[in-house]
C-alpha cells in the first residue's frame, strides 16, 4: 500500500502538471516549463547529495557539459537537436564520470572543494576556448535549430509538453531508483559508508555511479535548457548554478523523490516575488538557506516525512 | 422619448435606410485622420530590464536615472500619440537566465507593449531568443556586436548606441596617425575582449599600422604586475581595455610599472573607468593619455543646447558626476542611449500610429525603414545613421585626452569611420 501511495501521489503531480498546461496564465505556464527542466538538474543533484551523501559544489560543471554539449554540437557540428538533447545528456554523465573518478578520492570538505575547483576550472575553459564558445556572450542556438522533428521548442505549447514529458521521465526513474535495492545501497553510503563497506560494497564503484546518473540528469537538464530557451553561455556554469541545485534540494527535502521539484518550484517564485519588492531579492535567497539549516535542516518534504508521512520517498 | 431606437421587426425601409446610414458612417471614417480611429487613451507600459544587482549595477542605476528623466520629458510633452506612458523597471541581476525571465515577466504578466534598457552583452544573448518567441520589440542599449553580427532575431534592434566593432574600426586611423603605428593591446580573455583584439587590429593593419602583442588577461586576475613586462619595448601606442572591479589596480599597477620613465602612449576606452572618478587615488599616471568616449563626460567648451537640456535633465554636473553627489560619477558614454532609445519609440509609435500590441510589428517595420536621426534634444549624443537591415545604429565617437583631471575632446570621428560591411540582413526574416 505504501508503494502505491508513493506512486499515486508522484502521478497525481504530473496530472497536475498536464492540467496546469491547460488551465495556467502564460506567465505562470511559461515559468513551469522553466521550473520542470531545472528540476531535472536539481533532481540530478539530490541522487548526488540527497541520497549518497555527496555534497557537490561543482554540479554546473555538469549542467554546463549538457549545455554545450548539446548547444555546440547543433550550433557547430549541425547536428539536430533531438541527438543534439542525447549528445548533451551523454556529455553531463561522462563529464561526471571523468571527475568522479578523481574527485572520489577526497571525501566531506576536500570533495566539496576539489568538485568546485573543476567547475571553476571548467567555467575558465569556457571562457578560454571563446573562439567556439562565444565565452561569456554565449551562443544564441537559432528558432530552426530548436525542433526535435515536428516538435518546435520555441513554441509555448510544445515547450511545456516536452518538459513535462523529459520530468515525467525523470521523476519517475527517480522513484524507482530511490525504491530499488541500488537506492537503498546508495542510502547506505550516505549513512554509513564503513558499514556499508563491511556488507561488501564498494563504495567508491557505489558513489561513482551514483554520480554518473546525477551527471546524466545534470546534462539532460543543461542540454534541454539550452535548446529549449535558445541559449548558451558561460554564466550558466558559474558557481552560482552550482548552488542553485543545492539550495532546490535543501528547500524541498534532501533525499526526497518530489523535494528538488518542490524547492525549485518554491524558490522561482520567491525570488520572483522578491525581486517585485526589493532589490535585495539576493538577500531574500541567502536568508532562506540559513533559515533553512537551522530550523527545518531536513526541507519541507524531509520533515513531512519525519512526522507524517513516512512512506513518502 | 417618444421614438424608438431599435425596432425589433425591421421593414425593407429600415434596413435600406440603415445600411445607407451604416455605409455613409464607413465611407466618413475612412476619410477622417488615423489618430481619431479608436484612439486609445490608455497607458503605454514599457518594460525595463535593468541591471540592479550583479556585475552591471554601477551602469544600471545610471541608465534608470536616464530613462526616467527621458520619460518625464515625454510625458510632461504629451506622451505618446497623446498617451502617457509607463516605465516598469524589473530587475535582472545581470544574469541571462533571470533576463529572459524578465522579458516574459514585463511582456505576459505587465502586459507591456515592448522592452528597452538591456545592456550587459550575455543577458541580451539570454534574454532577446524569448523576446522573439514573445513577437515584442526589444530595444537593447548594449554596443555588442552581437545585433549587427545577426546573431539575434528581427524583434531585436539596436537604434541608440554604436556597436563595439564600429567604435573600435573608428578609433584606428586617428591613433595610427596620432599616437603611433606600433600598438600592443591589453584587454580581458573572454567575448568583449575579443571584439576589440580583432577588430581593432584589422583596423590598424588597414591603416599600415601593427598590433606587434596581444596580452590577454583572465577574467578572475586580481595581480597584474607579470603582464606588463611582456609589453614590447618598441610599443609605441599601448591599448588597453579592462572591465569589473580590478580595473583600479589594473591602472595603478601599469602606473607603477613605468614610474616616471619613458612610457608608450596611452589610449585606452573609458569602459574601463565609467562610474568611477578620474582622480581616483591612483589615476594621476593617466594623465596626458587619451580616451575612447561614446559621450564625453566632461561638458565639452563647445557643448549643444541639447547637450545642456539633457545633462540638466538626467541631474549630471559638468563633471558628469550626480548634482546631488559629486563622488556619484555617471556612466555618460553608455546611458544616454536609454534616453535616446525612449525618443526612437517614441517617434516610432507616432510614426506607425501604433495603437496596441497588434501594431508592433508594424512598429519594427517603422523602425527599419528609418533612415537615421538627427542631433536635437531627443538625441543629444549626435546624428545617428540606422541601419534596418542590420538592426544596428551608427554615430560619432570622441576622443579625449586627460589633462588638468578632465577629459577634454581632441578628435571627434566621422560616420563613416565606423561603417563596415553589412553581416545579415534581419528583414530577410519572417516575424
Amino acid at each position: 500500500m505504501k508503494a502505491d501511495r508513493a506512486l499515486v501521489l508522484h502521478l497525481a503531480v504530473l496530472a497536475a502538471l498536464l492540467l496546469a498546461h491547460f488551465l495556467a496564465p502564460a506567465y505562470h505556464h511559461a515559468n513551469l516549463a522553466r521550473i520542470m527542466v531545472l528540476s531535472i538538474y536539481a533532481m540530478g543533484y539530490n541522487i548526488a547529495f540527497g541520497y549518497t551523501g555527496l555534497l557537490s559544489l561543482g554540479h554546473a560543471l555538469l549542467f554546463g557539459a549538457g549545455l554545450y554539449g548539446a548547444g555546440m554540437g547543433v550550433m557547430h557540428l549541425g547536428l539536430p537537436a533531438g541527438p543534439g538533447l542525447v549528445a548533451g545528456t551523454f556529455a553531463g554523465g561522462l563529464m561526471a564520470l571523468a571527475v568522479g573518478v578523481l574527485a572520489l578520492r577526497t571525501t566531506g570538505v576536500a570533495f566539496m572543494i576539489v568538485t568546485l575547483m573543476f567547475a571553476q576550472a571548467g567555467y575558465l575553459a569556457i571562457l578560454y576556448f571563446g573562439q567556439w564558445t562565444r565565452g561569456d556572450e554565449g551562443i544564441v542556438i537559432t528558432r530552426a535549430a530548436r525542433a526535435i522533428g515536428p516538435i518546435d521548442l520555441s513554441d509555448d505549447a510544445s515547450r511545456y509538453l516536452v518538459a513535462l514529458t523529459l520530468f515525467a521521465a525523470a521523476l519517475l526513474v527517480n522513484l524507482a531508483l530511490a525504491r530499488s535495492s541500488w537506492g537503498r545501497v546508495m542510502v547506505a553510503m550516505r549513512e554509513n559508508e564503513e558499514r556499508s563497506r563491511m556488507l561488501g560494497y564498494n563504495p567508491f564503484a557505489v558513489k561513482l555511479a551514483a554520480l554518473v546518473v546525477s551527471g546524466l540528469y545534470a546534462g539532460l537538464g543543461g542540454a534541454a535548457y539550452g535548446l529549449m530557451f535558445g541559449y548558451v553561455g558561460a554564466s550558466l556554469a558559474s558557481v552560482q548554478y552550482s548552488i542553485l541545485p543545492l539550495l532546490y534540494v535543501l528547500l524541498g527535502g534532501a533525499g526526497t523523490v518530489l523535494g528538488p521539484f518542490l524547492g525549485a518550484l518554491l524558490m522561482f517564485y520567491i525570488i520572483d516575488y522578491a525581486s517585485s519588492l526589493t532589490d535585495a531579492h539576493q538577500f531574500v535567497t541567502g536568508a532562506a538557506l540559513v533559515l533553512l539549516v537551522l530550523f527545518a535542516p531536513r526541507g519541507i518534504l524531509g520533515a513531512i516525512r519525519a512526522k507524517a508521512a513516512t512512506w513518502l520517498p | 422619448m417618444t421614438g424608438k431606437l431599435i425596432t425589433t421587426t425591421p421593414t425593407r425601409r429600415s434596413l435600406l435606410k440603415g445600411l445607407a446610414l451604416g455605409t455613409g458612417a464607413i465611407a466618413a471614417g475612412s476619410a477622417l485622420p488615423r489618430f481619431v480611429q479608436a484612439q486609445s487613451s490608455a497607458t503605454i507600459k514599457l518594460g525595463f530590464q535593468v541591471h540592479r544587482t550583479g556585475i552591471g549595477a554601477s551602469y544600471g542605476r545610471w541608465y534608470e536615472r536616464t530613462a526616467n528623466a527621458a520619460l518625464k520629458v515625454i510625458n510632461d510633452g504629451g506622451g505618446i500619440n497623446g498617451r502617457p506612458v509607463e516605465l516598469i523597471f524589473e530587475d535582472d541581476g545581470t544574469d541571462p537566465k533571470r533576463g529572459a525571465e524578465v522579458v516574459e515577466k514585463l511582456v505576459t504578466q505587465a502586459k507591456c507593449d515592448m522592452i528597452l534598457g538591456t545592456l550587459f552583452s550575455h543577458v541580451v544573448m539570454g534574454s532577446a531568443p524569448r523576446a522573439g518567441e514573445l513577437k515584442v520589440p526589444y530595444l537593447v542599449c548594449s554596443e555588442g556586436h552581437h545585433v549587427a553580427a545577426g546573431a539575434l532575431n528581427r524583434w531585436t534592434l539596436q537604434p541608440s548606441i554604436t556597436d563595439v566593432k564600429s567604435q573600435v574600426k573608428s578609433m584606428a586611423p586617428w591613433v595610427t596617425a596620432n599616437l603611433g603605428k606600433k600598438v600592443t593591446m591589453v584587454f580581458p580573455d573572454y567575448a568583449f575582449g575579443h571584439d576589440h583584439r580583432d577588430y581593432f587590429t584589422a583596423a590598424v593593419v588597414a591603416q599600415g599600422g601593427e598590433v606587434i602583442k596581444q596580452i590577454a588577461i583572465p577574467p578572475t586576475e586580481t595581480n597584474f604586475t607579470r603582464y606588463f613586462p611582456q609589453i614590447p619595448n618598441d610599443t609605441e601606442v599601448l591599448y588597453h581595455v579592462m572591465v569589473g572591479p580590478a580595473v583600479l589596480t589594473f591602472v595603478k599597477e601599469m602606473g607603477e610599472f613605468y614610474g616616471s620613465g619613458a612610457r608608450p602612449e596611452i589610449f585606452g576606452f573609458i569602459d574601463s573607468l565609467e562610474a568611477v572618478s578620474i582622480d581616483s587615488p591612483g589615476l594621476e599616471f593617466l594623465e596626458g593619455t587619451h580616451f575612447w568616449e561614446g559621450y564625453p563626460r566632461y561638458k565639452q567648451a563647445d557643448a549643444s543646447e541639447h547637450e545642456t537640456f539633457y545633462r540638466a535633465a538626467v541631474g549630471v554636473d559638468d563633471n558628469g558626476a550626480s548634482v546631488s553627489d559629486p563622488t556619484d560619477v555617471s556612466t555618460y558614454s553608455h546611458m544616454f542611449s536609454t534616453w535616446e532609445t525612449l525618443f526612437v519609440i517614441k517617434q516610432m509609435m507616432e510614426e506607425s500610429g501604433y495603437q496596441s500590441t497588434t501594431d508592433r510589428q508594424a512598429f519594427v517595420e517603422a523602425l527599419e525603414a528609418t533612415a537615421g536621426f538627427d542631433e536635437s534634444q531627443e538625441h543629444p549624443q549626435g546624428p545617428k545613421i540606422f541601419n534596418g537591415k542590420t538592426h544596428q545604429v551608427f554615430g560619432l565617437q570622441s576622443i579625449t585626452n586627460l589633462a588638468e583631471g578632465k577629459l577634454t575632446r581632441v578628435h571627434q570621428t566621422t560616420m563613416e569611420d565606423g561603417f563596415y560591411p553589412d553581416e545579415t540582413d534581419y528583414t530577410t526574416q519572417s516575424f
